[in-house]
């Protein structure tokens, strides 16, 4: 059953869901029941607008192997855009980006 | 048993009821056409959502004769996919025990009112909804038959107690108020077999009516046919259990 095992992350961005893409405020990670995945339990990350309704979700179900490894894969792809002196650690807002 | 001479039919549609607090909220309302008087049914529905299953599985009580109602716990979380509404109370960590308690209390009253229905009314819970169910038949006044199914939970451990689930049910085990059957597949994780085994002795000691009966080859879910889950041999024994159980102890 349900682990109620779930934790959120602010984060600025955009997903892209069924209706095209959307400002995405949340990320909630679960471990817990998935929909489509056939595992009683998986890691779960949805990216959502709290404040757009349920339906502004763009969601994945991730084995633990893949949920390990896509961690390490973020973790890898910022340090080498450091090393490089690319990464523009600059919040949306102060890019007066419009939504 | 049906005969196929017999004539059959149902109503069942979506309907509004007076939940937890006096909240309306709406739910899916299946009942056999006539005018009874049928033993109720309240179907609790499982964490993931108040989905498709739970309307197949009301109309399935229904034709089987009991009026059957599903009343939807996450009304107030917004509305959408019972998979997107589900993923919101998912990352809320679930919906407040109490709150499901006013909603199941309000389906009870709903079917209390219905002409066709008549004196008993039994619950039925799956996941979640199985540990709604065994809280549901020790809190409130009213069942007279409880159906769970694999419910997680039961069991928990202190620090698994949040607001929103300020109790394990297994200590209020001594209140419970009516029969009971329960399903357990010996692969799940939760409940594990040796929570169900838990939840066994509790019963016990308290001297309460019931039958558990516990499935090899079997997990968590078995009788969800839309999901990977499912186990036909085991899902089709089960349910033969469970109208037994309730002919026995409804009807």
């Amino acid at each position: 059953m349900c682990t109620m095992i779930v934790h959120q992350a602010k984060i600025e961005g955009r997903g892209k869901g069924t209706s095209g893409w959307f400002e995405v405020k949340e990320a909630n990670v679960s471990y817990d029941h998935p929909y489509d995945m056939p595992l009683e339990h998986a890691l779960n990350i949805d990216f959502v607008n709290e404040s757009a309704g349920p339906g502004a979700r763009v969601a994945v179900e991730l084995s633990i192997e893949a949920a390990r490894n896509l961690v390490k894969t973020i973790e890898a792809v910022l340090a080498q855009a450091e090393e490089r002196g690319v990464l523009e650690d600059i919040p949306l807002a102060a890019t007066g980006a419009s939504r | 048993m049906y005969q196929t001479n017999d004539h059959e039919g149902m109503q069942a549609e979506t309907v509004t009821m007076q939940g937890n607090k006096g909240d309306t909220i709406n739910a899916y309302y299946a009942r056999p056409l006539g005018q009874g008087p049928y033993p109720g049914m309240v179907i609790i529905h499982h964490a993931p959502g108040w989905d498709e299953w739970y309307r197949e599985c009301a109309r399935r009580f229904a034709h089987h004769g009991y009026a059957t109602i599903s009343p939807n716990l996450y009304f107030r979380e917004g509305h959408g996919t019972p998979e997107d509404v589900g993923a919101k109370v998912r990352a809320a960590g679930g919906v407040p025990d109490d709150q499901v308690l006013g909603d199941l209390e309000g389906a009870l009253k709903f079917l209390r009112s219905q002409p066709h229905v008549g004196k008993k009314v039994g619950v039925f819970g799956t996941c979640s909804g199985g540990r709604h169910g065994f809280l549901a038949a020790c809190k409130l006044k009213g069942f007279d038959a409880l159906v769970e199914c694999w419910g997680g939970g039961v069991v928990m451990k202190q620090e698994e107690l949040t607001p929103k689930r300020p109790a394990a049910p297994i200590d209020f085990t001594k209140d419970l108020s009516c029969p009971m059957i329960g399903l357990f597949g010996n692969d799940d994780k939760s409940p594990s077999p040796e929570q169900v085994n838990q939840h066994e002795a509790e019963l016990k000691k308290y001297g309460k009516n019931y039958e558990f009966h516990r499935y090899d080859g079997a997990g968590h879910g078995f009788f969800y046919y839309d999901r990977g889950a499912y186990r036909q041999e085991q899902a089709v024994d089960g349910w033969k259990k469970v109208f037994a159980f309730l002919e026995k102890n409804l009807k």
